[in-house]
């Protein structure tokens, strides 16, 4: 397998972009990640989506986007893993040009979620639809069980939820691509409307508009094109029960042990080697269990550590500098990219008022539905 | 939603009707082709028990547009007694702040869901406490 690294990355605003179509925030992410690599042309592309077929009515999107990219022939295809598909499209890109296959790839990431569909239903989709949406489930539901189940197995608190939203606005105020630009109070967050007790409005991500993109390549192309490279030392991914119910514990997410394990193993590093870390924090619960199945606090100790701050910039270990899902927004299968465009500035020490001093290593962990798919990148920056 | 698809579950949510692996006891409901814990491929047909607790829960406030009607609602993971685990709705609750992790269940049979454009009923089960 060659090396890859990542040498150019565009993303949009995220959030209500109701002047914009699906097609125009994929190709406007596209042609910055092209612009910034510097590179004339690309050999393929990957598009993750999770639903665009539910969101605005539009299957094929490989093709669409090849096309109005401009880049036909290429092969472009799609790729879904609910949540976690802009991660599997950056992962499917990794392998393109890691297998000698492709030298300049583009793994992009879109969702359009606010042209009109019941966002809810279409997001249940990825559970069980038989068993467990069926009977009524929703996204906020699913997490809102193992928030619960969490509280009473360790003794997690609200307000210990509270403090990830809390730093995940302090974060994203920071970020000029970020949905919500404002800081909120424990309070704010313990007050707010109930969608799916124990969480209020605040401890869920909101529905968005975005796409991002980046171009990985080779290392001598990198050297070539005079780019500073940002390697990927790690890509890995695992799979769990697609129902919650199906799982022996409901406290840890099996997926993200596995995919930890695999991306440890393949870097040759421990979590106390990761300078920052971007989370899939959909719900501030799925945060906290995250934080403590990558290995950075022991189970049960992720809500007492949001709390004393060891995950705020400058503490033990970072998490979510770029304000998180909850605060950048989370257009679905755009996520997995724009988390690796966080950790792309972070490594080049361009993340402006966000930037941890020093990072040199940077993990990307994105996940699909409450957990049935995980996949986990670890970045390296030059020295 | 189309009859057939609808029909085809008709034992499980009516009945409860499960698979038991005959090598190593797992049970899978719905009823399984493969076993995921011993790869065998023979199951012999059971029924589940219908008493159980609650292992978590939570309660809906913004649901989907087709359960606009019943919302808010409660729904958990319920544990039965032969150990098989189930998501399902808690109805009957009068009071949501008392709804406690662990709490003794029984699965009932009850009407889910309306499908407005076809004018169908969907039943299949529910918890009520105990
Ligand atoms: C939480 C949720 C139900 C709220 O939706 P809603 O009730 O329709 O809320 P509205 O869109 O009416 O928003 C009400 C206000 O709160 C704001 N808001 C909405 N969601 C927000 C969020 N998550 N965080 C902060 N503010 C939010 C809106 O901007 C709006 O503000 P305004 O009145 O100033 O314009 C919805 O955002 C949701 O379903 N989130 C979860 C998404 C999800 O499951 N993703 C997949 C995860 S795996
Ligand atoms: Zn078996």
């Amino acid at each position: 397998m060659r090396d890859v690294v990542v040498i150019g990355a565009g993303m949009t605003k995220f959030g209500e972009l109701w002047g914009k179509s699906i097609k125009d925030i994929f190709v406007e992410a596209a042609l910055k990640a092209i612009e910034d690599a510097g590179v004339k042309q690309i050999d393929s592309m990957y598009v993750g989506a999770m639903s665009s077929g539910l969101f605005v009515g539009q299957e094929h999107l490989g093709a669409v986007m090849g096309d109005y990219l401009g880049v036909t022939p290429i092969p472009a295809t799609h790729v879904e893993s609910a949540c976690a598909s802009g991660g599997v499209s950056f992962r499917q890109a990794y392998l393109e040009v890691a297998s000698g296959a492709s030298d300049i790839v583009l793994a992009g990431g879109v969702e359009k979620m606010t042209d009109g569909a019941d966002v809810t239903e279409a997001l249940a989709t990825a559970a069980d639809q038989e068993y467990e949406v069926y009977q009524g489930v929703t996204f906020p539901g699913l997490y809102a069980m193992i928030a619960h189940a969490h509280m009473k197995e360790f003794g997690t608190t609200r307000k210990q939820l509270a403090a990830v939203a809390v730093k995940n606005h302090r974060n994203g105020a920071k970020n000029p691509n970020a949905q919500f630009r404002s800081e909120i109070t424990i309070d704010q967050v313990l007050n707010a409307t109930m969608v799916s007790d124990p969480f209020g409005l605040l401890d869920c991500s909101p529905v968005s508009d975005g796409a991002a993109a980046v171009i990985v390549t080779t290392m001598e192309i990198a050297k070539k094109l005079k780019k500073k490279p940002i390697k990927v030392i790690a890509s890995a991914q695992a799979s769990d029960t697609i129902a919650l119910h199906s799982r022996p514990s409901i406290t840890t997410i099996g997926s993200v042990v596995n995919a930890a394990k695999k991306a440890y193993k393949m870097a040759g590093l421990k979590p106390s080697d990761i300078d920052l870390c971007e989370v899939h924090d959909c719900f501030t619960i799925a945060e906290i269990v995250v934080s403590e199945d990558l290995g950075f606090f022991k189970k049960g100790e992720g809500g007492k550590a949001a709390e004393k701050g060891l995950t705020a910039i400058g503490g033990k270990i970072p998490i979510n500098t770029s304000g998180g899902l909850k605060s950048k927004g989370h257009p679905v299968g755009a996520t997995g990219i724009a988390q690796i465009i966080e950790l792309y500035e972070q490594l080049n020490g361009k993340a402006g008022d966000r930037q941890v001093k020093g990072a040199r290593i940077g993990m990307a962990q994105n996940m699909g539905g409450s957990g049935a798919s995980c996949v986990i990148h670890i970045l390296e920056g030059g020295k | 939603m189309i009859t057939a698809r609808y029909h085809r579950e008709v034992p499980q949510r009516y009945r409860l009707e499960a698979g038991k692996c005959t090598k190593c006891g797992y049970v899978a409901f719905p009823p399984r082709l493969v076993c995921p814990k011993c790869n065998t491929k023979k199951f012999k047909p059971i029924v589940l028990k219908d008493e159980g607790k609650i292992i978590t829960y939570t309660v809906i406030r913004v649901g989907p547009d087709k359960f606009s009607k019943e919302t808010p609602y409660a729904i958990g993971i319920i544990e039965l007694n032969d150990k098989l685990r189930l998501t399902a709705q808690i109805a009957g609750v009068v009071d949501f702040d008392k709804l406690k992790i662990g709490q003794k269940v029984k699965l009932v049979f009850r009407k889910i869901q309306d499908d407005g454009k076809a004018g169908i009923h969907m039943y299949g089960y529910k918890a009520v406490l105990a």
